[in-house]
C-alpha cells in the first residue's frame, strides 16, 4: 500500500510531444474560441459507488469534466462542444479516440480521462489530444484525497491551458474578497474566500467590524487586510489555515492599503498621521519598519514590481491623484500617468510589463493598463463606478469590483465582482452569494 | 464648476504679480476694475448657490446634528478638497467655544469622503479632512489631547443617493463626543 499523502502527486505517464499543431493565441482578443470536446471522464461501477458514498455525487467523473468545461468556457479562449453530439463512449475514447468522429463534430482538441477509487483515494488520469494531427499532447495522472476532486478539475484545466496557449493557467486559484450586506449607509462587511470559479465560498470574519482591502501573500496562505477592530483602522495579518490574526506593526494612527512584497516577506502600506499619508514597509521576520516616501501629500496604494526593485503608488503631489513609480528604497520618484482625468489603485502585473489602474474621467470610471513608464495606456472597460483591479497569477485576466448607481430614493445599490481579459474582451460577472468588493487573486495553489 | 473657480483665482494672481509692475497707476486701476468685474461675474456663475449647495459644498442642514444648542456637529468639503470654507470655520469656532466651556469633553473627528473616489485614496482624504478640522480647533485653544481622528473614507455615507447633492452631504468631518 502506498504512503498516504495529502498533496497531489503528478505522474507523467507518457512524455508529451512537442510538435503540436493547434495553438491558442491569447495576446489578441479571441473572437474565435477553439472548439474543444471534453469527454466525460470514464469511471468503473465500483469506483462510482464508492465516490457516491463519500462525496454524495452520482458520477464524479462527469462532475470533474463539468468543472473543466466551465473553466475553459469562462476563459473565453475555448468553446466546449455539446456532449450530446459525442459519438464515442468515454472509456474507449480514453484508450484510443476515433479522430474522424471528433473531427466530424469540428472538435480541434479532445480531453479524455478515467477516474478510479484506489486505496481510499481518488486517482484521475487524463489525456489531451490534437484531433487534426491525431496525436496525444499531454497525459497525466493525479492521486489525491477524494474531497480534493474540484481541485483536480482545476489542475487539469491548468495543464490543458498551458499546453494549448504556452502560458501557465490560473484555474487552481482562490479569490479573497469583501462580502457586503445591508443598506449603503450601514454596510456590513466580512472577509470571504472562494475558489476562482465561485465554489467553496467561506466567510472568514463575522461582520462585527468593518474590514477592507484583503490581499493574498503570493507565496503562502496568508492574507493582509484593513480592519476597524475597536474603531482603530489598522493593517492586520491573517493565516487562512489557522485563523490566527495579528496587527502589523505598532503605528500611532491609521495604517491602510496593505500589500505583500513579491517574496511574501514584507508588507507595504500607508500610515496616516496629521493629515499626511506616507508609504512604509515592515519586514515580517525582523519587524523592521522603513519609511519609503516623504512628502506632505497623500501617498497610498503601493504595489511592488514582481522583481521587488520598484514600487508603483498613488499620490496627489501634483494636485490630483496620479500614478508614480519609484525605486523600492523610495528614490527616483517619477510620475507616469499623464492622460486626462484622475488615476488610482496602480497594481503591477505579475509579468512585470504592465500596471493596471482605475481612472476617473468626466464622471466615468475605467479599468485600464499602461506600460511601467506610463506609455501605451489602454482602457479596458468603462462604467458608473468600478475600481481595484487584481491580476490573475498569469497576468492575463483582471478581477475588480463594480458598484451600481442608486435611484432617486437612494435604493438599488449593489456591488459585484467582474473579470475581464487583458485584451479587453471576455468581460463577465463573477458570481458571489452576497454583494462583493475588493477582490484579490491568489497565486496558483499547485505548480 | 471647480475648474472655473480655480481658473479665476489664477487670473487674479497674474494681475497682482505680473501686470501691475509694468503698468502705470491709472492704467493699472482701470484694468484692475475691469478684471475684478470679470472675476466677480465668473465668481457669481461658478459659485452659484443651487438650493443646498454653494459650488459643490453642502450648505444645508438636513443631516446636521448638534453637540449643544446652536453648535452644529459637522463641516462640509468640496470634491477632493480638505480646505475649510468660511461656513466651516464658523461652525468650528462654535465647537471650540463649546469645548472650552465643557473642558472634560473629549472628541473624535470622523473624516469622510463621497463614493466617487477609490477606496484607499478616500481613506487618506478622510483623514486629511478630519485633521483640517482638528488643526482649526487647536488654533482656538482645544488641546490635541482631547481630539482623536478617525477616517472612514467612503465607508459610512449619510446619504445613499448617487447624485451631486448626496455626495456633498457625504464629504464631511463630524465631531463626535467620545465620553
Amino acid at each position: 500500500m502506498r504512503i498516504f499523502i495529502q498533496i497531489i502527486i503528478f505522474l507523467i505517464i507518457i512524455p508529451s510531444k512537442s510538435f503540436a499543431l493547434i495553438e491558442v493565441d491569447i495576446t489578441r482578443g479571441n473572437l474565435d474560441p477553439l472548439p474543444i470536446a471534453v469527454s466525460p471522464l470514464s469511471i468503473d461501477e465500483n469506483s462510482r459507488k464508492n465516490f457516491e458514498k463519500i462525496l454524495k455525487k452520482k458520477n464524479i467523473g462527469e462532475e470533474i469534466s463539468k468543472i473543466i468545461e466551465v473553466n475553459l468556457k469562462t476563459s473565453g479562449l475555448f468553446n466546449p462542444l455539446n456532449k450530446d453530439a459525442f459519438l464515442q463512449a468515454p472509456d474507449i475514447a480514453n484508450l484510443k479516440p476515433r479522430f474522424e468522429d471528433w473531427n466530424l463534430i469540428k472538435a480541434q482538441a479532445l480531453i479524455t480521462g478515467k477516474v478510479s477509487f484506489i486505496d481510499e483515494k481518488l486517482r484521475v488520469e487524463f489525456r489531451l489530444w490534437d484531433v487534426l494531427a491525431g496525436k496525444e499532447m499531454v497525459a497525466l495522472a493525479f492521486t489525491t484525497v477524494p474531497t480534493n476532486w474540484r481541485r483536480v478539475g482545476h489542475i487539469i484545466t491548468d495543464k490543458v491551458y498551458q499546453r494549448l496557449t504556452g502560458e501557465k493557467g490560473y484555474f487552481d486559484t482562490r479569490i479573497i474578497y469583501v462580502a457586503e450586506e445591508g443598506p449603503k449607509t450601514k454596510r456590513i462587511k466580512k472577509l470571504a474566500i472562494m475558489d476562482q470559479d465561485g465554489a467553496n465560498n467561506k466567510f472568514l470574519t463575522l461582520g462585527n467590524e468593518l474590514v477592507l482591502t484583503p490581499r493574498f501573500n503570493p507565496t503562502s496562505q496568508m492574507v493582509t487586510y484593513l480592519s476597524y477592530f475597536r474603531n482603530l483602522p489598522r493593517v492586520y495579518l491573517l493565516d487562512i489555515e489557522t485563523g490566527m490574526q495579528e496587527v502589523v506593526g505598532d503605528f500611532p494612527g491609521m495604517t491602510f492599503a496593505p500589500r505583500f512584497s513579491p517574496d511574501g516577506k514584507k508588507i507595504i502600506m500607508s500610515f496616516a498621521k496629521d493629515g499626511n499619508s506616507e508609504i512604509y514597509t515592515m519586514d515580517l521576520e525582523n519587524r523592521i519598519v522603513e519609511k519609503i516616501t516623504n512628502h506632505p501629500s497623500i501617498d497610498t496604494s503601493p504595489s511592488f514590481s514582481p522583481d521587488g526593485k520598484f514600487i508603483c503608488f498613488n499620490s496627489d503631489r501634483s494636485g490630483y491623484q496620479q500614478i508614480y513609480v519609484m525605486k523600492s528604497d523610495g528614490s527616483n520618484v517619477k510620475r507616469i500617468s499623464f492622460g486626462k482625468g484622475l488615476y488610482g489603485t496602480p497594481v503591477w502585473s505579475p509579468r512585470g510589463d504592465l500596471i493596471a489602474f482605475t481612472k476617473l474621467h468626466k464622471g466615468k470610471f475605467y479599468i485600464g493598463v499602461m506600460r511601467t513608464d506610463g506609455s501605451g495606456e489602454r482602457l479596458l472597460t468603462e462604467n458608473f463606478y468600478q475600481e481595484a483591479p487584481s491580476w490573475s497569477p498569469n497576468g492575463r485576466v483582471l478581477i475588480f469590483y463594480r458598484e451600481t448607481k442608486t435611484d432617486v430614493k437612494g435604493e438599488g445599490f449593489s456591488a459585484k465582482l467582474w473579470s475581464i481579459d487583458l485584451t479587453g474582451y471576455n468581460e463577465r460577472m463573477v458570481k458571489t452569494p452576497t454583494d462583493a468588493s475588493d477582490p484579490s487573486w491568489s497565486s496558483l495553489l499547485s505548480n | 464648476m471647480k475648474h472655473l473657480f480655480s481658473c479665476e483665482k489664477v487670473r487674479v494672481r497674474n494681475i497682482d504679480q505680473g501686470a501691475i509692475m509694468k503698468l502705470n497707476k491709472i492704467l493699472k486701476n482701470t484694468l484692475l476694475i475691469v478684471f475684478a468685474c470679470l472675476a466677480l461675474s465668473a465668481c457669481a456663475t461658478s459659485k452659484k448657490t443651487t438650493g443646498q449647495m454653494q459650488g459643490d459644498v453642502y450648505t444645508g442642514t438636513d443631516t446636521v446634528e448638534y453637540l449643544a444648542s446652536g453648535v452644529p456637529d459637522r463641516v462640509f468639503f468640496a470634491t477632493n478638497e480638505s480646505v475649510l470654507t468660511t461656513a466651516s470655520r464658523e461652525t468650528l469656532r462654535k465647537q471650540a467655544t463649546y469645548l472650552r466651556k465643557n473642558s472634560k469633553i473629549t472628541i473624535v473627528l470622523e473624516g469622510h469622503a463621497d463614493e466617487r473616489g477609490t477606496r484607499e485614496y478616500n481613506l487618506a482624504l478622510g483623514e486629511r479632512r478630519a485633521n483640517a478640522a482638528k488643526d482649526y480647533l487647536m488654533t482656538y485653544g482645544i488641546s490635541s489631547d482631547r481630539i482623536s481622528v478617525l477616517s472612514y473614507g467612503k465607508e459610512r455615507p449619510v446619504d445613499s443617493g448617487s447624485n451631486p447633492l448626496a455626495w456633498s452631504k457625504n464629504r464631511r468631518s463630524v465631531t463626535v463626543k467620545a465620553n
